[in-house]
């Protein structure tokens, strides 16, 4: 399979009252044609800024894409004007954001904002526009969409408003969609609903995905391979089964554990301790040694390279180094891996 | 929504008849007598005078009597210019005030929101730093320093415009800048606060990564979000106007209505003062209405659900 | 993707010495909500600016009229109608202080020589031969007590008013915005005037005209906050703490109204300068011979033609005090307003 989309070496940064913040600091990763990747991480790892620095959304005034590619369709998008950007925002790459409460503006009809890109890329008269926009309205399972064209957002649910979003960012029928947490804020069943509505689109129109999220869940539901970011970096990258049944990097392994799970005999929840690390001041070695009970001394003052675990699964922690000691992953790991392997 | 309207009509007419009421006890407590040369008439034309006009009946019955007569549309005499009625003296002077006005409003929510816009465009360049300062001063400078600068600097030393009286359209153009400073002060300062609230929103974030560009953005997107608000602001804006009104008319020697209450205040004209007022309320308290019928209008979420925002 | 060379010595891969202390270290300075706000204040030049030539104008609506050496209502109608003129400024021909007044002919004549004047009238005088310096600075001073006047009848009867209405919610509150909703249908310039017309022009009839009307913008803005204010979580918790209602409205509420009260107040100081200086300027303010700077525009007004300095000089001042005024309060709003945050 094809890349259809390649990230290399990103660097980015924001110039804020107190200084610079290097909130994306070297990040590199391909998108195959037809997959959906998802990036995991927690608040403030980079995952957002980085979706939105390939759409090239990152507000101008304060933000610089330091250094690095975003590769598609042999362009650097880096490198685009904006004006270049705006021909393939929306027509070749679209994103979906979080909230569908706010997404959509409250004084145009769902109508019109559906048939927007519609017009504006494919040149499409008013009229067929508007057939075109109730045709993906019935797509994304809205009932009754000849009535609902006309109607304004404040008139749908969340979940039909996530719909609607759904709808005008498929519109064109894009390469690639970037979904942003798109069911984060939406009820547990709407978001069972919402995703199976994108794993069918995405059988439908055949567009590769990336799906923000920081819930492991949802990633084991619609995701091929899984990419891990932690303080701007992405520290461990591979299939779903690779990440989630025999993960590398420690801090992966926090994540796991700390995934409720049914026949876990634990008693507590684990709960990776500490707090994010401040990318004013990023720190010398690996950003998540201060909170890592596997560090060790080389953690503090050099930056772990990306080891290979297999083809497609790279993890960037010194464990993986051969003079590294080898450490046994905690128990709630581990019992994933013993059950996976038991099934194989 | 008609239960609101009628609420709001009855509200209306309470404020008015508290403030008919209010002035009618307040003119009463003014000491000194009304007449034109007071001091001429002897004591016994002085009684003939006030039974002329009712004065000598007991207050209770006076009150009566003026509100009923008010009811009828009925304002009273002028006390100065010999039985003139009140009515007919306001009604004479109407045309110029509203003309006045509604330039001045037009000028002044034109100019004023393209100027918030882009400001709000340009946020932090020098194109939102001028357009704030220009706010500042229009909403500093009182109005009737500008109309006499104005009124000496172009009109008499530049002698572009005329600087007097109510002739033509040209002798409008002064009066309406400087009533029009105020207005678009408020317009601008307004316009870019909500503005720059709706560019940040989500919406507009979407629109953008559709594949909109800053026009499209800006004007159909943005616009018409950061306008609905707009509306709330009408009422600052049509007092100012009716405030300002009373300077710019006395500046600018205009026949409005301004200048007439300026008028009888200085000559103590109470039926003029006392049938201006309740115009100049019930005129305020009638664009409130409007105003508040208007935005829910607008307003699609207020207009296709029912009221509650 | 890992290059092994150079080897790394297996010292290296020792455990490390983590303090877990630091890990949950908060790494920004924090800043209170006041020192937040001070530094936005700062960044803010314009507000800066306004500050400074606020207090000057303050010290000099003090000083002035102690440095002149004259009075505000010395008539001394020889002396009238002269144009300005400062000591060691009066030589620089471009500046408009040299006593020069320019003819209907366009010829420029020396005012004092002309009538024979040995004293110096920094600002001139007014057609009854006062002079303006002094005026000036006395009616600034009654500008300045006015704006005091103004923020105090907001801050105590306007905050009061609206925090009990917002807090106590219920019947209290609907009577209580029954009052301000008519209250605000009355054009507030229709109040003053009537009330000036029954007490007489003068600084008592502004004061009282201004007690009656000019806190209900206070009192609406105080409760819409206090409102939001109570469904927040932190005052429930109060209450469930067992603190009295006079407790969590002086310990919790007032410290978050603080920042609406100052933006409020601030704003409304212009609007009540302007205010007096629109009564007198109409005839309904302070009467002669007392200043304001309404009426020393009115004044000036009369003889703009002839002699545009009586008019201009109050007019900047008047200006500068509204222009310092609403620049501080839109800095102060800017670095108040939570929705501006970083």
């Amino acid at each position: 399979m094809e890349n259809i989309l390649e990230v290399k070496d990103l660097n980015i940064s924001f110039h804020t009252f107190a200084g610079e913040v290097k909130a994306i600091r070297g990040v590199n990763f391909e998108l195959k044609k037809g997959e959906t990747l998802a990036i995991v991480g927690e608040s403030g790892s980079g995952k957002s800024v980085t979706t939105k620095a390939i759409m090239r959304l990152l507000p101008p005034g304060n933000s610089e894409i330091k250094q690095g590619e975003i590769l598609f369709e042999g362009k650097d998008l880096a490198k685009l004007s904006d004006k270049q950007m705006q021909k393939i925002r929306g027509q070749d790459i679209s994103m979906i954001f979080q909230d569908p409460m706010t997404s959509l503006n409250p004084t145009m009809t769902v109508g019109k904002q559906i048939m927007e890109p519609l017009i504006k890329h494919q040149n499409m008269s008013r009229s067929s526009a508007m057939e075109r926009a109730v045709q993906l309205l019935k797509l994304v399972g809205i009932p009754k969409p000849e009535l609902r064209i006309k109607q304004y957002p404040h008139q749908f649910s969340g979940g039909m408003r996530q719909r609607v979003v759904i709808a005008i960012a498929l519109a064109c029928n894009p390469k690639v969609l970037i979904a942003d947490e798109p069911t984060t804020a939406l009820d547990v069943t709407i978001q069972a609903q919402i995703l199976e509505l994108m794993k069918d689109l995405q059988k439908k129109i055949d567009t590769s995905i990336i799906f923000i999220t920081h819930d492991l869940g949802v990633v084991a539901n619609v995701a091929d391979r899984v990419a891990v970011m932690y303080g701007g970096k992405i520290v461990e990258i591979g299939t779903v089964d690779e990440v989630f049944y025999n993960p590398q990097h420690p801090y992966t392994w926090g994540l796991i554990s700390s995934m409720p799970s049914l026949d876990a005999k634990e008693e507590e929840l684990y709960a990776i301790p500490g707090t994010p690390p401040n990318l004013l001041h990023p720190p010398k070695g690996d950003a998540f040694a201060p909170r890592n009970e596997y560090a060790m001394q080389i953690d503090l003052e050099e930056q772990p390279p990306m080891f290979k675990v297999s083809d497609t699964h790279y993890a960037a922690t010194w464990l993986l180094h051969p003079d590294a000691p080898k450490v046994e992953p905690p128990e709630a790991v581990k019992s994933r891996m013993r059950k996976f392997m038991g099934t194989k | 929504m008609a239960k609101y309207l009628l609420k709001r009509v009855l509200y209306m007419l309470l404020t008015l008849f508290i403030i008919a009421s209010l002035t009618f006890f307040l003119m009463k407590i003014i000491p000194g007598t009304p007449f034109a040369s007071a001091n001429k008439l002897s004591p016994a034309q002085l009684e003939i005078m006030k039974a002329k006009y009712g004065l000598d009946q007991p207050v209770p019955v006076q009150y009566a009597k003026y509100i009923g007569n008010l009811l009828q549309g009925d304002l009273g005499v002028s006390f100065q210019f010999n039985n003139r009625s009140v009515t007919d003296m306001i009604v004479g002077r109407l045309g110029p005030s509203a003309q006045l006005g509604a330039q001045a409003m037009i000028l002044g929510t034109i100019v004023g929101i393209l100027l918030g816009i882009f400001a709000a465009l340009r946020q932090n360049t020098w194109v939102d730093y001028s357009s704030t300062f220009i706010a500042v001063l229009g909403k500093s400078i009182p109005n009737f320093v500008f109309a006499g600068l104005l009124q000496y600097y172009v009109g008499v030393k530049l002698g572009w415009f005329p600087v007097l009286f109510w002739r033509g359209f040209e002798y409008t153009i002064l009066p309406t800048i400087a009533l029009s400073m105020l207005p678009i002060a408020i317009a601008a300062r307004f316009m870019r606060t909500e503005m720059i609230e709706v560019l940040g929103s989500d919406y507009i974030m979407l629109a953008k990564a559709k594949g909109a560009s800053f026009f499209e953005i800006a004007f159909k997107h943005a616009l018409r979000n950061a306008l609905i608000p707009l509306v709330t602001v009408l009422g600052p804006l049509a007092i100012s106007l009716m405030t300002g009104s009373l300077v710019i008319e006395k500046i600018f020697a205009i026949p409005g209505l301004g200048e007439q209450f300026v008028a009888s205040i200085t000559l103590n004209d109470y039926p003029v003062i006392m049938g201006t007022t309740i115009l100049f309320a019930a005129l305020f308290v009638f664009i409130i209405l409007v105003v508040d019928i208007l935005y829910g209008i607008i307003d699609p979420r207020i207009r296709l659900s029912g009221g509650s925002k | 993707m890992a290059d092994f060379e150079p080897k790394i010595p297996k010292d290296r891969f020792r455990p490390a010495e983590i303090d877990s202390a630091k890990s949950e270290e908060i790494n920004k300075p924090s800043l209170t909500f006041w020192q937040d706000a001070w530094m936005r204040v700062r960044k803010n030049k314009g507000a800066l600016v306004s500050l400074i030539v606020m207090a000057l104008l303050i010290i000099m609506a003090f000083l002035g009229p102690v440095i002149s050496g004259k009075e505000f209502d010395t008539q001394n109608v020889r002396h009238n109608n002269l144009p300005p003129k400062i000591q060691g400024l009066e030589n620089i021909s471009w500046l408009p202080f040299d006593g020069v007044k320019v003819n209907k002919a366009g010829k420029e004549i020396d005012m004092y020589e002309v009538k024979k004047v040995d004293e110096y009238y920094w600002f001139g005088t007014d057609t009854l031969g006062r002079d303006l310096f002094t005026r000036v600075w006395k009616g600034t001073q009654i500008s300045l007590y006015i704006a005091l006047l103004a923020a105090v009848i907001d801050m105590i009867i306007g905050v009061a008013y609206g925090a009990i209405s917002g807090y106590y919610g219920g019947r209290l509150d609907n009577v209580m915005q029954r009052i301000t909703e008519i209250l605000v249908g009355i054009p507030t310039m229709i109040v003053v005037i009537l009330m000036i017309l029954v007490l007489k022009p003068g600084i008592i009839s502004i004061t009282v005209a201004l007690t009656v009307t000019g806190w209900v913008g206070m009192a609406r803005v105080v409760r819409a906050q206090t409102l939001k204010l109570k469904e927040q979580e932190f005052v429930l918790a109060s209450k469930t703490l067992g603190n009295s209602d006079g407790k969590i409205i002086s310990k919790h509420l007032l410290p978050n109204l603080a920042g609406v009260i100052i933006i409020n107040t601030m704003f409304t100081i212009p609007n009540a300068v302007f205010f007096e200086a629109f009564l007198s300027f109409i005839g309904l303010g302070l009467q002669d011979p007392y200043a304001s700077l309404g009426t020393l525009i009115d004044e000036g007004f009369k003889v703009l033609r002839l002699h545009p300095h009586e008019m201009i000089i109050p007019a900047v001042i008047i200006s500068v005090i509204m222009i310092t005024f609403n620049m501080l309060a839109d800095g102060l709003r800017d670095a108040l307003d939570p929705k501006m945050r970083d």
